[in-house]
């Protein structure tokens, strides 16, 4: 059972949290020691890891980009982190400057980071709240008005459902989402994926495993199951350089070496 | 003098510087914005190269701007200072240019990182306030819900020491905190504590158990008994062990009280505060549900003379105080004995002897009824003198049932009236059935059978070598509209007389056949033999046989699993007309035992010549051996005599009238084959001994 909700859930800065070793590993410092002595742990085992990151956040702003061109608005950002750079509204705001985004994070620094870089801005907010506690992030006035009658919303799920554990059921949980979504609405998914490096999966997920936000890489099969209801654009799910590359010397010679994955899909 | 490169360099540089920045961490960061940096920083550098005299803070912009943009990769920074390095200058400005753009680099990337710490910190430093708040508010909460609780609610270690109470624990008890913080759980007994309770809390506090629930009297501060539900939980740490006990009180007081004045009023007549009916039957019945061996147990029945003439001369005010005036005459005299006075109702009432130790204590009683009785009671102006006739009953508690014991004392007092009143009457078993045949039999048991009002209990007889259920004996009940249910006893005579017996005995057969097939088609060889009582009248009827043969062919009953029971007095002769139909019933397959063996004429020359196959000692034996005054060791010789007796003439012998475990394993050892009896079950309706075919596979212990 999970807590009721006004029983306050306390702030632990002795553990190394996903959105402050996710800043480390992309050159911020916005970290402290307990989370870069984890992400060192983490560079010796996998020195690819700062690329891995950059080529997540880089899927992001591709994506971001494609929806705001395509006329999207309206962002909620679920698992939004530390944003080191390249903030969703920023990314929107360069084609859509009326662009909204609902930031959501679990972790009350981040949130508290993300409102202190958010001061002043009417048309963003940030909302504390679990993705795993999909019913309460749902019912958030913030994140309803963002939902109300009017434009379709571009929901993120970028590098945060495989902090969703199998039993957590990350696809019903999406699903949930999913039927909140009016047509037109679209769905952006990044996950880091069990066949790209299959001989680091496990050690790192070990890692991870020590720490308050254990990690559940997936396969490419189960990832893409992660869209039932959306339609996928093109190229569909694929490793994070391919997605829609810049340019298409950028998506380098061994993609699969970013392991993650990542879609984006719309509600029909 | 100028730095301005060779111009192939520049365009060269331009790329390289391109391709540097668009690498790594440029793959994050957008095209245009990507190829504006690259352009702005180029002109920077080139400024910086170029230009005269020479500026290092351009080359120093450049640096920081790279930062600004999130170039903050030391390995960025080396292969920028290999570019710059790499390029060749008109003059000797190169090293200072790079040394400026490295030191813009260092700069702002230390700013940057000292304002991102910054931020991190404030962010953190806001969560926490904002944790501490929601705590703060949170405890505000549960201490409101804790203070303010309309359940009395208090904590305890797992000491026993009280360590908070709320607002409402300190009402309940009358106590401030003071009274009661430090106080230990254990000290709160009280006399009237559940059974149970105090183990419960023992095992609450060990970790045995997680919680419990009572209803508990405490002692107020003052003095006063509150009542409580009582919910006790343990609180246990993450390890698991015991830390906390919380418990929760609510005041029950109230609802105690009203249950327990309903009770009173449900049990105790409002005119004479008397137990009432109700309440006589209950105790009445509590003295049959677990009887020690032995314990026999007294009624008088009081009913009050000329009461109906005080009544309607007087009027009901009149008798309503000479009823409360008798009844606490009644209490008065009867109570020190131990015994309980109840009224029925009307001007009845009736003393129950729950240990009786014999006829003579149940006489003294109803003397000691006439005497309270005997002098006039004043009422208002009037000197009413008041009578009462006594129906005296004393039996052991085995022989007889609550509702037959009620109606035969009342029987009886109908005698003590007729005698002419005042005066007492004991009960006598001949006048009882006799005084119930002439009551109410004879009249109504003609239309009884068309009725349906009789139906047939089961009793089990158990082999006493292996413990299994060998036979069970039908017993024919009529259930009377006016008297109750009836045993054979107090009817089966009047039916004999009038003739009723044998369409009576038909139906007993019929259905006590069809009961023993069905048994036998569900259960098998598991299944008893069927014992059924046969009336003398009916043995000395011709077309018994007959009968009987269409019966078992009608309900497919095999004969041998059928024994007739007669009496003793069936036959009387060698020329006995009856002899030839129990030998006519024996060559049906059917079986003969007699019953009652002992209590009649017992012809043991006979009891040879008859085609009989088993022998039941009557009940008395067995049941009267433990009767004080008289010999137990000689019963017992008797017992084993006719045992053995019947053994030499090769018949099966049952014990009847076994009420204890110590009997039926003396039996046993004496060679007794079978035995039957309030320690082997009553008579119970069929289902139940369907309940025991299946689940006393094995047979039962002997020994209880």
């Amino acid at each position: 059972m999970r807590r009721p909700s006004w029983v306050p859930e306390g702030t632990d800065l002795d553990k190394p949290n996903a959105a402050r070793v996710y800043d480390y590993y992309l050159g911020g410092s916005h970290n402290f020691e307990v989370d870069r002595e984890m992400a060192r742990k983490a560079l010796a085992l996998w020195p690819e890891l700062p690329q891995i990151m950059r080529s997540n956040r880089a899927f992001l702003r591709r994506a971001v980009t494609f929806l705001a061109e395509q006329g999207v608005t309206r962002f909620l950002d679920i698992g939004s982190g530390i944003p080191t750079f390249g903030a969703v509204h920023e990314i929107a705001r360069a084609i859509r400057p009326e662009a909204k985004v609902v930031y959501v994070d679990r972790d009350p620094v981040a949130v508290a980071h993300s409102r202190l870089l958010l001061e002043g801005d009417p048309a963003s907010s940030v909302v504390q709240a679990d993705l795993r506690d999909v019913d309460d992030l749902m019912a958030r006035p913030e994140v309803t008005e963002l939902l109300a009658e009017g434009e379709p919303v571009a929901v993120l799920l970028v590098a945060v459902a495989h902090f969703v554990s199998d039993d957590e059921d990350p696809c019903k949980l999406i699903g949930v989402i999913r039927d909140a979504l009016r047509p037109g609405s679209a769905l952006v998914l990044s996950h880091a994926s069990l066949e790209g490096r299959p001989d680091q999966a496990e050690d790192h997920q070990k890692l991870y495993r020590m720490t308050p936000t254990p990690l559940t890489m997936r396969t490419h099969e189960q990832i893409t199951a992660m869209f039932a209801g959306f339609d996928l654009v093109e190229p569909g799910v694929v490793y994070l350089p391919q997605w829609r590359p810049d340019q298409p010397e950028s998506v380098g010679e061994h993609p699969e070496r970013m392991t993650g994955v990542a879609g984006v899909g719309f509600r029909p | 003098m100028s730095g301005t490169p060779v111009r192939g360099d520049a365009e060269r540089f331009h790329e390289e510087w391109a391709r540097l920045l668009s690498a790594d961490h440029g793959i994050a960061v957008h095209p245009d914005l990507l190829n504006r940096l690259v352009a702005r920083t180029a002109a920077l550098l080139h400024r910086a190269q170029g230009d005269t005299p020479f500026e290092p803070r351009l080359a120093t912009q450049a640096g920081a701007e790279l930062v600004d943009a999130h170039f903050t990769d030391p390995v960025l920074l080396a292969r920028a200072v290999e570019l710059l390095q790499a390029q060749r200058l008109a003059d000797d400005r190169g090293p200072a240019l790079t040394g400026a753009f490295a030191a813009g680099w260092a700069a702002a990337l230390r700013e940057r990182t000292l304002r991102e710490q910054e931020a991190i910190r404030t962010a953190a430093d806001a969560a926490r306030k904002e944790a501490e708040r929601a705590l703060r508010a949170s405890e505000a909460r549960f201490r409101a819900l804790f203070e303010s609780a309309a359940i009395g609610i208090g904590i305890g270690d797992t000491d026993g020491n009280i360590m908070a109470v709320n607002k409402a624990l300190q009402e309940l008890f009358g106590a401030g905190p003071a009274d009661m913080i430090g106080r230990r759980v254990g000290d709160l007994v009280h006399p009237e504590d559940t059974p149970g309770v105090w183990e419960a809390y023992e095992e609450l506090i060990s970790g045995k158990r997680d919680y419990f629930q009572f209803d508990k009297p405490y002692y107020r501060q003052d003095g006063e008994v509150v009542w409580t539900h009582l919910t006790v939980s343990l609180i246990r740490d993450d390890d698991g062990a015991p830390q906390y006990q919380v418990a929760m009180l609510e005041d029950v007081t109230d609802r105690y009280r009203l249950q327990e004045r309903l009770r009173h009023q449900a049990t105790h007549d409002p005119l004479t505060g008397l137990p009432n009916r109700a309440a006589f039957f209950e105790r009445l019945e509590t003295l049959f549900e677990d009887p020690e061996p032995g314990a026999r147990f007294g009624l008088c029945y009081v009913d009050l003379d000329g009461f109906k003439v005080v009544n309607d001369s007087l009027g009901h005010d009149m008798g309503d105080q000479l009823l409360s005036a008798v009844a606490a005459r009644l209490k008065a005299a009867l109570t020190p004995l131990g015994h309980l006075v109840a009224r029925l109702g009307g001007d009845e009432f009736v003393v129950l002897l729950e240990q009786c130790r014999g006829e003579q204590e149940a006489v003294a009683a109803a003397k000691t009824v006439l005497r309270a009785l005997d002098g006039p009671v004043l009422i208002g102006d009037h000197k009413l003198a008041v009578g009462a006739s006594v129906g005296v009953l004393e039996r052991r508690v085995s022989t007889t049932t609550p509702g037959a014991a009620v109606r035969a004392a009342d029987l009886t007092l109908y005698r003590a009236k007729e005698a002419g009143r005042g005066r007492w009457t004991l009960f006598d078993p001949k006048e009882n059935a006799r005084a119930v045949s002439r009551y109410a039999v004879s009249v109504r048991m003609p239309a009884a059978l068309d009725r349906g009002e009789f139906f047939i209990d089961y009793q089990p007889l158990y082999r006493l070598a292996d413990g299994r259920l060998a036979a069970v004996e039908a017993l024919v009940r009529w259930r009377h509209p006016q008297l109750g249910v009836l045993g054979p006893d107090e009817f089966v005579t009047t039916a004999e007389e009038t003739g009723l017996i044998m369409p009576l005995g038909r139906w007993v057969l019929e259905q006590a056949c069809g009961q023993a097939a069905d048994w036998i088609k569900r259960f098998g060889d598991a299944a008893p033999q069927l014992n059924v009582n046969l009336a003398v009248r009916q043995a000395r009827n011709a077309g018994l046989v007959g009968d009987l043969g269409r019966i078992l062919d009608g309900s497919g009953l095999d004969p041998a699993r059928l024994q007739l029971e007669i009496t003793e007095s069936t036959v009387v002769g060698p020329e006995d007309e009856a002899l030839r139909t129990l030998h006519g019933l024996v060559d049906l397959g059917v079986s003969l035992a007699v019953d009652d063996f002992g209590t009649g004429w017992s012809n043991l020359a006979y009891l040879r010549d008859l085609p009989v196959s088993g022998l039941k000692i009557a009940g008395s034996f067995v049941g009267d051996l433990h009767e004080p005054g008289k010999d137990e060791s000689t019963g017992w010789r008797i017992v084993s005599g006719l045992v053995s007796m019947a053994h030499t003439l090769g018949l099966n012998v049952t014990a009847e009238g076994v009420e204890t475990a110590r009997d039926a394993e003396r039996l046993r050892t004496i060679g007794c084959d079978w035995a039957q009896g309030w320690h082997f079950g009553r008579p119970v309706r069929p289902a139940e001994i369907a309940r025991r075919i299946v689940e006393e596979p094995k047979g039962r212990p002997i020994e209880g």
